[in-house]
């Protein structure tokens, strides 16, 4: 069995599963936001109509919350859903509820790894699509949606239907400036956005292995983007490196069998890959950014679960520094440790000399919600996971992503540039 | 499962509609179904919940509803009008949410079958024998029939009352 088999296999309590088996599966983890959260909360309210009505959590130890895509309160409705949120975490017991403004806060998805909320061979389910990230901990990781968590929180399971594993083994010696982004927005060209769709994607091979858990949680986050269940990397010393300073929590590791059995599988060699960008309208729909070179910018955004984290700012500021921004420059850390790490290590400062805006964490600006969205007609090169029409903001505005390297080298320019075309 | 669907095609024939445009992303602070309602499918057709009866059908290319795992997408539609939605393939998440929230049915069919249907034909689905009749051009089609568990899930109008055995 592979790792995402074995993993559900134990969750089911079974000896073995097979892809195409449909189990019930015990959860260790759930997570929602301040979306999903007040969403289960009113799935919960028709639930009683119906009369059925939630008691208890089946453990609230095992659920945590974090306020991520509509903080800082974006209006009254925002901070209303915030209100309900407390409420409800209150109301049941959910201790862990990370709240903005109150401490460590931030994405949920990198809150997850950050604060080492899962661990390698559990279940973790949350209520939002990019989930799948914190599968680079060597997790079963799922999205799903309000009902969904909502039956968990009740029950403590949710059936799952066991997928297919695409094994994705990227080999060869990686060059400096090809980043996780750049790997998987290829990936994502080459199988399309429903190239995965109910399977699982697993990255393996040697410049997995030598890739820190930041960039490996690149690679997991944006299989949702390739319409898969989870994405999925094996655990070894990165990953219990990466947790050791985080938690002193006990864990059961999984690992594939030797005669695991994949779907397909892909080697993706990295030595001629070229800095990649996604146009306009999906994240398949990819170049190299050498070909992009006359494509003016309105704005460059750093930011999200996907291109915000502490290695996604180094490199960032690893291309600005001492240089200026040319173009209206947004740097969100995504999450207030990472923020923190940023400013310590001079990474803050770095952005500003440059003449960016640094902002605190939030989902607001990558899902067109608030705080930067675009106006009609604007172009954004964003570190971001999606592109679809009116994602950012206006549905005639236009979003390309990128590594936090070649957004940085754009933002420089105001054109989409390849980060060795920018000299020091 | 022994029930019978009739209904009026609303054709969009392209694949990879994602949950932005069925509900874009300021709307994710609403909650109440009547008021999401009104924005199902702003991104694509602003004029659609004017155009949809209780009832309708929605006809559309393969991957529907990728992208992020809103349930608004699915409450939307609904709310609308639409009681099941025909396409080659959905994604994952808009397809559990489909079926555990109890809201509308996906159903499965080729792509030829998809090419066949046009806007505004009226399509009666018999789930008990998987089998689309076309009534206004008098022709049948096969649907992939829900596997086990979705069947039990689907007849038991959602995950509420569903409870494993």
């Amino acid at each position: 069995m592979t790792i995402t088999e074995k993993i559900l296999a134990r969750a089911a309590g079974r000896q073995s599963v097979s892809p195409g088996d449909v189990v019930f599966a015990k959860v260790d983890r759930v997570m929602m936001h301040d979306v999903s959260g007040p969403g289960v909360i009113k799935v919960f309210s028709e639930w009683e109509k119906k009369g059925v009505k939630l008691e208890k959590i089946w453990n609230p130890d095992s659920v945590w919350v974090a306020e991520d895509h509509f903080v800082p309160a974006a209006d009254r409705v925002s901070a209303e859903n915030v209100i309900a949120l407390s409420n409800f975490t209150k109301k049941f017991g959910i201790r862990k509820h990370f709240k903005y403004g109150l401490g460590q806060y931030g994405i949920c998805h990198t809150l997850s790894h950050e604060e080492a909320m899962v661990l390698p061979g559990q279940v973790y389910v949350g209520g939002d699509s990019h989930t799948n990230t914190t599968g680079a901990m060597g997790a079963f990781a799922a999205g799903l949606g309000h009902t969904d968590v909502a039956y968990v929180l009740m029950n403590g399971q949710i059936w799952f239907k066991i997928p297919e594993t695409m094994l994705f083994k990227v080999e060869g010696q990686k060059p400096d400036h090809i980043m996780a982004k750049d790997i998987i927005l290829k990936i994502i060209g080459e199988i399309g956005t429903d190239g995965a769709n109910y399977e699982a994607m697993q990255f393996a091979g040697d410049v997995v292995k030598k890739l820190s858990m930041e960039e490996r949680l690149t690679l997991t986050n944006m299989t949702t983007e390739a319409g898969a269940k989870n994405g999925i990397i094996e655990p070894d010393e990165t990953t219990y490196a990466y947790l050791r300073e985080r938690t002193d929590a006990q864990y059961a590791p999984v690992h594939g069998d030797d005669d695991a059995r994949y779907s397909e599988t892909f080697t993706i060699e990295i030595e001629k890959m070229e800095p990649t960008v996604a146009k306009p309208f999906s994240p398949g729909n990819i170049t190299v950014a050498r070909e992009l070179q006359t494509t003016e910018l309105d704005k460059a955004y750093i930011g999200s679960c996907t291109g915000a984290k502490l290695d996604d700012l180094r490199a960032a500021a690893k291309v600005m520094k001492g240089k200026k921004v040319r173009i209206r420059t947004e740097v969100l850390p995504a999450a207030q440790s990472i923020y923190m790490k940023a400013m310590k290590e001079g990474l803050v400062q770095i952005f500003m000399e440059a003449g960016a805006v640094v902002g605190p964490p939030t989902c607001g600006a990558c899902c067109g919600a608030h705080m930067g969205v675009l106006g009609k007609g604007e172009i954004c090169i964003s570190t971001t996971n999606r592109n679809f029409p009116g994602r950012m903001g206006h549905v005639e505005s236009q979003t390309y992503l990128a590594s936090p390297a070649v957004v940085a080298a754009s933002a420089i320019t105001g054109r989409i540039t390849d980060p060795r075309d920018v000299r020091n | 499962m022994n029930k019978t669907l009739k209904g009026r095609v609303h054709k969009y024939d392209r694949a990879n509609i994602d949950t932005d445009v069925i509900i874009p992303g300021p709307y994710l602070k609403i909650h109440d179904h009547k008021e999401l309602a009104k924005h199902a499918m702003e991104g694509i057709d602003p004029k659609f919940p004017e155009k949809v009866q209780q009832g309708d059908l929605l006809v559309t290319g393969s991957n529907f509803g990728c992208g992020s795992s809103r349930e608004h997408a699915p409450i939307a539609l609904s709310q609308t009008g639409i009681q099941a939605i025909l396409a080659p393939t959905f994604a994952r998440i808009f397809y559990r949410n489909a079926v555990d929230g109890g809201y509308l049915l996906p159903i499965e069919i080729d792509e030829p079958t998809v090419k066949k249907i046009a806007d505004g034909d009226e399509l009666e689905i018999n789930l008990a024998e998987n089998r689309i009749t076309n009534i206004t051009k008098n022709e049948q089609y096969p649907m992939k029939p829900f596997p086990e568990l979705i069947a039990k899930i689907v007849e038991a109008g959602g995950l509420v009352k569903y409870r494993p055995q």
